[in-house]
């Protein structure tokens, strides 16, 4: 039972990037934006998070430069695909290319430094409780304050007055535009949100879930967060059960080893990657469930004729 | 009594684009409860003025006054702010948003809180405009859209309505019941400006007229006391142009439409049920309708692009063509020209010859897979001349050119194709009245060359111009296609608020003769899969 | 994501062509705005990559002064030198020979908005086919091994690039993700091979396969240099891609779908096989590519088989103006900032990651210059209105 419990908060430990990475890029999408560059601000959010942390020895200095960092860079994606009108997928490959190649330009000199990261909760007698002790109360903090994000998210889209007007930019912006609304400013506040949670995502990796810095080490997990908003049909409570499932395919890997299961261990890395694909082409197959929560505007620039 | 202050009164008012003048010194009064009509064909500016009052545009130059004072309106926000409300022709509303949703949008904050749903309930029964504010818009008709567009500006209680071009989404009946409407607002005080190009409904609506022509004012009058013609030369400068029309010859039938049903592929889509239809060389069948009645759905799957399952619910001479694809359709002999110009109809950014390319390469424009350069501008700059298009030349992208010149460009670049069926969908809509009255003569030649025409439109006073039988689509049903001689507007507007549908075979279930009317209080019994 | 389709890529299209909007203030009474253009300028889509070119290096300029080198010293470095001499230019060619394949095919179907980003693993297994067929044949001196490899590669690449294409076409699935996807996939199973069945038995327990043999090898093109044969093969596929694209009527087609998926549906146009021919001709490729890096400089199979080049490639596709001779210009400037790179590094101690981020950097200024193709930039100052201010305003 315990080993159980283990099981949980190992899988809630690897889903929380997935989480942040994912809530960002819901909230994007909302707005009719498709920014690809979730890869490369959650690079850039680790190495800022990560070279902060390890400067100033305060890990929460680094989650902060993590999150402006990632807003930053999402700022580039901004201008160019909101104020320039550039093609949005191009825009989010350039990102994540450019993030990719920032951050191992920056972390040169990270590498293999060691840093004391932000550690799990330790409650004096709570987290000592059995099982209950350890299921509620011993994740790292970061994880819980991915589910206050989630919650905010959720909170945020369906129950203010600001949310549905994100949710009205981003179904039809004509409209938005002819009733009134600022279209291009509600949408780089989106995308400043979703650079933000990236940057979050990445610091989590670089200070609390490894912690350390290598390059590429998110390995692909910005480009999943992608196919879970898709996963998700852009509803935030999937988000928040696909995450979990996702990380659970992770731990699968670590879980088959410590099984003793003979197999490659190239296949179990794999995994993670395959599950992606299949569930993307199960979900995908349902054009009407697609078309009905897809943001009806996603990935199309708007010009508001003037 | 003294002669009241205007509500609204423009003076000077100018708008420039690169290649247009779209007002040029415009000058406009709308008195206090006045219904107040903006006159003139496409392109006239009458949208780019009332964006203008509505602050979506801002003018080069000229000035506003808003009961007696002088504003800058610079935006929508500030507009509702002073009272303006505006009925887009376009609607403005979000389709996976309910009712209640898109009304809150356009409220201030504080108004759009708890009690909203009380507040759309009174305005909406005080003015015969039913709504159930927990509707999801997509799944409303047409005409029930219009309402909640209409519910949202009175909810902000305007002093000056702008009405864009309403009635293009209604039946003859359901216009009487908006003109009901308006006026009691009107006797509220309410001012309000109506743009048209409709003549008959601005004689029976509204007590002033200002009519406009390529950006400027070219007269005022009391449209009570003119005639349709006399209008009419106000608004194009001339009589209005009338095709020529001799008796039909029909001959055999080239296109047969064989109990095709079809469920919708979109959410927000109509399904078609068992339509049957035959067009006969040499005779031009019209389609009447309010749109979103399975219009597009229909276009879709006679043009394939949109195959269905059975091969035979659609023939071409005879030959089951249901399965194939647009391509081998117009291999066969088929031409269509779709409502959509520019990303349907023709790529914007590609030239005339190549958008020439994009359906004709049958016409000798390719060997061994190649394209033949010469050949594919030859024939568009034939067409250009052929039907006069005004263009830069073959080498002209589609999206330089106005819509009417794009228009005639693409019919013409199907007739030239010799077709032996050729379906139109809105041939002249948001076409100037030149173009318009130029492609419906190319419809009619066609007939004469004894070719089988079928024409989609929305306007009642096209189709009876040019056709020899005509039909109604409603709730995705098809009426059966009447001689033009037996029938009358009214009928026609009693079939598309859907009257047949009961007897159709599956009827019953269904049926709602308002729901494609948008004027019953149960919208729930509209034809619109969820 | 929609994974209803692809995203609406160079479709640009603004209702009108007097349409103007979301202008940059610039002061507070003269403003910059852009304007649709009523066509779109050929000379901006000629001059947006030299101008994008240009401000890369204007950034490059900054960033050595930054970092404390001489900025010319640091140019010389970067951009001079690796191309100093015949080894140089050789080597200059030899890295620009896969970009220019990976890129022409990948322009082929980004035009028909197929947006493959997943060459890098087309091109792993691409090498892997090639190159499991030069291990299997250790003896042959047969000189069709060679096309055989090649072949096998293209077929491994398209085969890798098939997945996408049939899970977009059969259920939707967004190509984006899966074929990136099958890039992770892709490498943990070259790195299987390489670490278990494939590896070389007198390798040290290197994770690398046997060095291949003479046969399995392209000729070099001149004694002491690195350039191959394949750069022929990459200029046969640059002519190849320049009839299909420009001058065929399904390049013609496919150009339609990526421009106005209506149109395209309008016309007849099988969207299925567009995205088909879009990835297969991709994969393919990158396949090739694969086999001519494996049988090529390295020689043998190993997991860094290659710096990237299947992502450099979409780069090079976009500054080429997917065009097959703007690809071979633009794949050019892309060889040559990986040598810079390599040159930095030795020369200046710069960490070779510098390349990395210049290629980005080449791209966003692309993307930014690529604007004024079909917008215009106009000065505009406020109207004079004698409008005095509103009450309440």
């Amino acid at each position: 039972m315990d080993q159980f419990a283990q099981l949980i908060v190992l899988t809630l430990a690897a889903g929380t990037p997935l989480v942040y990475a994912a809530l960002g890029e819901l909230v994007t999408e909302k707005s009719g934006v498709l920014n690809l560059g979730v890869e490369g601000m959650m690079l850039v959010g680790a190495v800022a998070s990560f070279a902060v942390a390890a400067t100033t020895k305060s890990p929460w200095l680094g989650v902060g430069a993590g999150i402006l960092a990632g807003a930053a860079v999402s700022m580039i994606f901004a201008v160019l695909a909101l104020s320039l009108m550039s093609n949005q997928v191009a825009t989010g490959l350039a990102l994540s290319l450019f993030g990719v190649g920032l951050s191992a330009f920056l972390g040169l000199e990270y590498v293999s430094v060691v840093i004391e990261g932000i550690r799990p909760l330790a409650v004096p007698g709570l987290s000592d409780l059995p099982i209950v002790g350890k299921l509620l109360f011993a994740h790292n903090p970061l994880v819980y304050l991915s589910l206050a994000l989630f919650a905010a998210v959720h909170w945020f889209l369906y129950r203010t007055r600001a949310g549905l007007v994100v949710r009205a930019v981003g179904e039809s912006p004509q409209s938005a535009h002819a009733i009134g609304y600022p279209v291009i400013a509600i949408r780089y506040m989106a995308v400043l949100f979703g650079g933000a949670c990236s940057g979050l995502a990445g610091a989590y990796l670089a200070v609390a879930y490894t912690p350390l810095w290598v390059e590429g080490m998110t390995a692909g997990r910005g480009w999943i967060a992608l196919a879970l908003v898709v996963f998700a049909t852009w509803k935030p409570w999937r988000v928040l059960a696909g995450a979990y499932l996702f990380g659970g395919v992770t731990l699968a890997q670590f879980q088959a080893q410590a099984l003793g299961l003979e197999m490659p261990s190239q296949f179990l890395s794999m995994l993670p990657y395959v599950a992606t694909i299949v569930v993307l082409a199960i979900i995908s197959r349902d054009a009407t469930t697609i078309r009905l929560n897809a943001p009806a505007s996603l990935g199309k620039p708007f010009h508001a004729g003037a | 009594m003294s002669v009241p202050s205007p509500r609204l009164a423009l003076r000077g008012i100018t708008k420039a684009y690169p290649s247009v003048v779209a007002n040029d010194d415009i000058a406009l009064d709308v008195l206090p409860g006045e219904i107040h009509a903006v006159l003139g064909e496409n392109g006239a500016g009458k949208s780019t003025l009332m964006k203008i009052i509505y602050g979506v545009v801002k003018p080069d130059r000229g000035t506003i006054a808003w009961e007696g004072s002088p504003v800058v309106i610079a935006n929508p926000a500030r507009a509702r702010r002073l009272g303006i409300g505006m009925v887009f022709q376009h609607f403005s509303l979000f389709e996976t948003l309910t009712v209640a949703e898109n009304i809150a949008l356009a409220l201030e904050a504080d108004r759009a809180g708890p009690g909203l749903s009380q507040r759309i309930g009174d305005v909406s029964a005080h003015y015969g405009l039913p709504l159930e504010p927990d509707r999801h818009v997509h799944t409303m008709s047409v005409g029930e859209r219009q309402r909640v567009e209409i519910v949202r500006c009175l909810l902000q209680g305007p002093r000056l309505l702008i009405m864009d071009e309403p009635t293009s989404v209604l039946t003859p009946q359901a216009v009487e019941k908006l003109f009901e409407t308006l006026r009691t607002l009107a006797s509220e005080g309410c001012s309000i400006l109506y743009i048209s190009h409709k003549l008959d409904e601005i004689r029976a609506l509204c007590q002033k007229a200002t009519v406009l022509r390529a950006g400027r004012v070219t007269g005022t009058c009391d449209p009570r006391e003119e005639t349709s013609e006399s209008l009419a030369r106000m608004m194009i400068g001339g009589d209005l142009p009338r095709p020529r029309h001799a008796a039909a010859k029909a001959g055999a039938e080239r296109l047969a439409v064989d109990h095709l049903t079809l469920p919708a592929d979109d959410p927000f889509g109509t399904s078609l049920h068992a339509i049957s239809l035959a067009v006969r060389a040499g005779e031009i069948v019209g389609i009447a309708g309010v749109s979103g009645n399975g219009q597009k759905e229909l276009m879709a799957a006679l043009s394939g692009e949109r195959p269905v399952d059975d091969a035979n619910a659609i023939r071409l001479d005879g030959a089951p063509v249901g399965t194939l694809d647009a391509a081998k359709r117009r291999a066969m002999g088929l031409a269509f020209v779709p409502e959509e110009r520019l990303g349907r109809g023709a790529v914007p950014e590609l030239s005339l010859a190549e958008n020439a390319l994009l359906t004709a390469h049958r016409q000798s424009m390719v060997s061994r897979g190649f394209v033949r350069s010469e050949a594919v501008r030859t024939y568009a700059e034939d067409t250009i001349r052929a039907f006069g298009v005004k263009a830069g030349g073959p080498h002209a992208a589609a999206r330089s050119l106005s819509g009417g010149n794009l228009q005639k460009y693409i019919v013409g670049r199907e007739i030239r194709q010799k077709p032996r069926v050729m379906i139109a969908a809105q041939p002249t809509w948001g076409v100037d009245v030149g173009a318009a009255a130029q492609i419906r003569q190319a419809l009619i030649d066609l007939r004469e060359a004894g070719v089988a025409v079928l024409v989609v439109s929305e306007e009642l006073d096209e189709l009876f111009e040019i056709c020899d039988r005509l039909a109604v689509i409603a709730q995705g049903r098809l009426s059966e296609a009447k001689d033009i001689a037996d029938t009358n507007a009214g009928e026609i507007g009693q079939l598309m608020a859907g009257s047949f549908v009961a007897a159709g075979p599956h009827g019953q279930r269904r049926f709602s003769p308002a729901g494609a009317l948008g004027l019953d209080a149960e919208p729930g019994t509209g034809d619109r899969e969820p | 994501m929609s994974a209803a389709g692809p995203p609406q890529g160079a479709n640009r299209s603004p209702t009108g062509g007097s349409a103007a909007a979301n202008a940059a203030s610039v002061g507070g009474s003269i403003r910059l705005r852009l304007e649709a253009r009523p066509e779109p300028s050929r000379l901006a889509g000629w001059l947006s990559p030299l101008a994008a070119a240009l401000a890369t290096l204007v950034v490059g300029f900054v960033l050595f002064s930054w970092l404390g080198k001489n900025p010319f010293t640091a140019f010389h470095a970067f951009f001079v030198k690796p191309v100093a001499d015949a080894y140089g230019v050789s080597e200059l060619l030899l890295k620009a020979s896969p970009l220019i394949l990976i890129a022409t095919g990948l322009a082929a179907g980004y035009r028909a908005n197929v947006w493959n980003i997943g060459a890098e693993g087309q091109l792993l297994v691409g090498a892997v086919a090639g190159g499991g067929l030069a291990l299997a044949f250790p003896e042959t001196t047969s000189p069709l091994l060679l096309p055989a490899m090649i072949v096998a590669g293209a077929l491994g690449g398209m085969a890798w690039a098939a997945i996408p294409a049939f899970l977009r076409t059969r259920f939707n699935a967004n190509e984006i993700l899966v074929s990136l996807m099958l890039v992770y996939v892709a490498t943990h199973l070259l790195s299987w091979l390489v670490h278990g069945p494939w590896r070389d038995p007198e390798g040290f327990n290197f994770p690398q396969s046997r060095l291949f043999h003479e046969a399995a090898l392209l000729p070099p093109l001149f004694e002491g240099l690195r350039v191959n044969a394949g750069l022929f093969v990459a200029l046969a596929v640059v002519a190849a891609g320049y009839l299909f694209m420009q001058k065929s009527l399904a390049g013609f087609q496919m150009r339609v779908a990526g421009l106005a998926p209506a149109a395209a549906n309008y016309a007849g146009i099988s969207s299925n096989r567009n995205v088909w021919m879009g990835l297969l001709i991709g994969g393919g490729c990158a396949g090739v590519a694969g086999v001519q890096e494996a049988a090529g400089p390295v020689g043998q199979l190993l997991p860094t088989l290659s710096p990237g080049y299947g992502f450099a490639a979409i780069i090079v596709a976009f500054v080429g103006r997917l065009h097959p001779v703007g690809v071979v210009f633009a794949a050019l400037l892309m060889s040559l900032l990986y040598l810079g790179g390599e040159s930095a590094q030795l020369n200046l101690a710069l960490p070779s990651a510098v390349t990395g981020l210049f290629q980005g950097t080449l791209l966003f200024f692309l993307l930014a210059a690529d604007v004024l193709i079909h917008y215009r930039l106009r000065v505009v100052r406020p109207a004079r209105t004698p409008v005095p201010v509103p009450k309440g305003a």
